[in-house]
């Protein structure tokens, strides 16, 4: 079987500082990763491959030194890495990215064989949206499975697959259909030490390279700024409240004392707690 | 939106093709602020009432009808979601019914709504950042090939007109505002919690729009085999929760998160943590408060070790009253707390514990011990 995971360069947004002045994030230095959230749809696309066999292609749509990203994909055991990338991408929202994403993939299914899975990632860390799978899904017209907590079995002849999926308030156990697109929820597996010969296989390895017209794009207008329906009119830092939480502190206190004082300044800014407060325990 | 890694963020590009909020002939007649209403498993989603006290204000703003969009079976819930709507301030409904759309599955939904959308052209169409509404939101604005802003944190519209949505970004260290230009409807998500709740009123039922859905089962790909509810497992009602006492790395070991447990056991609170202690696997993901995890607005949060980043900050900001355990006097935490204890959380919330038990009804009291 054939498994495309589509994967992302985001900035380690833990590092990530914003420049006090300029509101703007300042990113020298701020080391990149893969987005965690798609390790586990890589770990899941991996694990898949090694039971029922065939082959992972990694793909991801980014500037050139996004390769690092896929070289590392490589690296856990990813049979191949197709890196997207052009200039008339740059500026791409959700709706952007999917168009472009899909088009590489159905690029791959015709280059390299049609795939049973599209497997992404819950979200980005840096986008936070959550769209560019259903979006993916929408225009291959793949069925769509979000927020899969796990893939109870798959029947590659009978073409049938399920999954558990995390939806509000429980799970829901479906039945579908291959092909068919999942974004994988976070904490469903955990990513694997690659081997050494996986490591030495993605060193040696050659990343496949397209630009927009080597994947097919025609229609450049539907790509990056032009393509995007939403643009980003004002970057701001959240305003910060100045006055300082009124501090309470203990060396000289008991504890006990300094409980009775906190508890005693609870109720007086919020009085209702007063009668609100175990308001379980004493139903 | 989505920002590439290695791309500036876009700057206002004023003059700029993409910038020109020229809207196409075919789309000037879209009006009306729409509001899904989430009904999974006969019960409306909070989020759906959040959401039509949001978009009273932005139709009010545009001189416009607000709309409440229920789609379900035949059957009293999708009627009573119906009612709820005109409660929460809907001025009309559109409803599709249909055995279909009995559990939430994304074809049927996605064809119905996308339908709805295209016959009756909202200019604002509004979903909550669920599971469910992210899952179709998405599908719905790639059908349309319109813009789509997730998990918003503040909406208002323009001199012009247009939505003003804006939303964190880079794990909540930035905030921007997005438009949606040259396409309609302009679709955003909001999460839970973020948005007030509005007043209920008695508002009785007004003008129901009943369309249907030309799809059959035979069509639909997805099965539904079951579904395990949460009330059966341990998993939170944080969101929700009017009193919260969340747990940081600087409770030390997985065992002292009891002493946060504990406290909540005993003035009836939900706990939840910061995102380091799902890391370690000391608490389950969905008790993990802020950025990508829950966001909370309770009356009343007490942080203990938790030193306050930006990420963790954005989901408990709503919280009334925020009051803060921590050792170091120059923890972020206490930036935006309003109260602070400058102590040792593990020896602090015992004694914490032990006061307001003694301050509780002998009733509640009894209740505990049993
Ligand atoms: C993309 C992304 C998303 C994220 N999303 C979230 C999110 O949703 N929620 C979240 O919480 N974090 C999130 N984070 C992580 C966040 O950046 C912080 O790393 C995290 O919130 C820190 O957790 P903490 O405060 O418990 O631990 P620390 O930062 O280690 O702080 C511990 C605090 O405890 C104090 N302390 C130590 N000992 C004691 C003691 N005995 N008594 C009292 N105080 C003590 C210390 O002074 C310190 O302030 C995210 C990060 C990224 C990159």
């Amino acid at each position: 079987m054939h498994v495309v995971v589509c994967i992302k360069q985001v900035p380690d947004s833990a590092q990530i500082r914003v420049h006090p002045v300029t509101n703007t994030i300042m990113r020298q230095g701020v080391p990149t990763i893969i987005n965690p959230y798609d390790l586990f749809a890589l770990e899941e696309a991996l694990r898949l491959r090694d039971v029922h066999g065939g082959e992972v292609t990694v793909l991801t749509m980014g500037p050139p030194m996004a390769e690092d990203s896929l070289r590392k994909a490589l690296t856990y055991g990813a049979d191949r890495a197709v890196l997207l990338t052009d200039r008339y991408f740059a500026g791409s929202d959700t709706l952007a990215t999917s168009f472009a994403l899909s088009q590489a993939i159905a690029k791959i299914g015709e280059t390299f064989g049609a795939p049973d899975i599209v497997f992404t990632g819950k979200q980005t860390i840096d986008g936070d949206t959550a769209q560019v799978g259903p979006g993916i899904a929408k225009r291959l017209d793949l069925l769509q499975l979000t927020y899969v907590s796990k893939i109870c079995s798959l029947d590659l002849d009978a073409r049938e697959i399920k999954v558990d999926r995390r939806s509000e308030g429980g799970t829901q156990m479906l039945h579908g259909r291959l092909p068919c697109l999942i974004t994988m929820l976070e904490g469903t597996n955990e990513i694997r030490r690659g081997s050494l010969d996986d490591a030495l296989r993605a060193a040696r390895s050659q990343i496949v390279k397209w630009s927009a017209g080597d994947a097919g794009i025609e229609d450049l207008s539907k790509c990056g700024l032009r393509g995007s329906p939403t643009v980003v009119k004002r970057v701001f830092a959240p305003t910060v409240r100045t006055e300082k939480a009124e501090q309470i502190t203990t060396t000289d206190k008991a504890l006990g004392d300094l409980a009775d004082e906190l508890i005693v300044e609870i109720f007086a800014r919020q009085p209702a707690l007063e009668h609100e407060l175990a308001f379980d325990a004493s139903a | 939106m989505t920002l590439t890694a290695n791309q500036e963020i876009p700057r206002p590009a004023v003059g700029r093709a993409g910038m020109k909020k020229e809207l196409p002939d075919h789309f000037k007649d879209y009006r009306h602020v729409w509001v899904f209403i989430e009904v999974e498993r006969g019960n409306v989603h909070p989020v759906s009432f959040e959401l039509l006290g949001e978009g009273r204000k932005l139709a009010d703003k545009l001189g416009v009808k607000l709309a409440g969009v229920v789609l379900g079976p035949p059957g009293d819930a999708t009627q009573l979601a119906i009612a709820e709507a005109f409660a929460y301030g809907a001025d009309v409904a559109y409803l599709v019914e249909n055995p279909l759309l009995e559990d939430y599955r994304n074809e049927p939904f996605t064809k119905a709504l996308t339908n709805l959308v295209a016959t009756y052209q909202p200019e604002i169409l509004l979903l909550g950042a669920t599971t469910l509404g992210r899952d179709l939101a998405g599908s719905v604005a790639t059908t349309l090939l319109t813009g789509l802003t997730a998990d918003c944190t503040e909406l208002d519209v323009d001199a012009d007109g247009s939505l003003a949505a804006t939303r964190p970004t880079f794990g909540g260290s930035l905030l921007c505002t997005i438009y949606t230009l040259n396409c309609r409807p302009q679709m955003a998500t909001v999460r839970p919690r973020v948005m007030a709740m509005p007043q209920r009123t008695n508002k009785p039922i007004g003008c129901v729009i009943q369309h249907g859905v030309l799809m059959v089962e035979e069509e639909i790909v997805t099965k539904v085999l079951g579904f395990i509810s949460d009330v059966q497992s341990t998993n939170s009602n944080l969101a929700y929760a009017d009193v919260v006492v969340g747990g940081g790395l600087g409770l030390g070991t997985s065992e002292n998160l009891k002493l946060a447990k504990n406290l909540a056991r005993v003035i009836g609170a939900e706990y939840g943590c910061s995102r380091p202690l799902v890391q370690k696997g000391w608490m389950p993901a969905d008790r993990q408060i802020g950025q990508t995890g829950k966001t909370i607005r309770p009356k009343l949060y007490i942080a203990a070790g938790i030193s306050g980043a930006i990420q963790h900050r954005v989901g408990v900001e709503g919280a009334d009253l925020i009051v803060a355990i921590n050792t170091d006097p120059n923890a972020p935490i206490f930036d935006f707390a309003h109260v602070g204890v400058v102590t040792d959380a593990i020896r602090f919330l015992p004694a914490l514990t032990d006061v307001f038990t003694q301050r509780l009804s002998p009733h509640s009291r009894d209740k505990l011990a049993n």
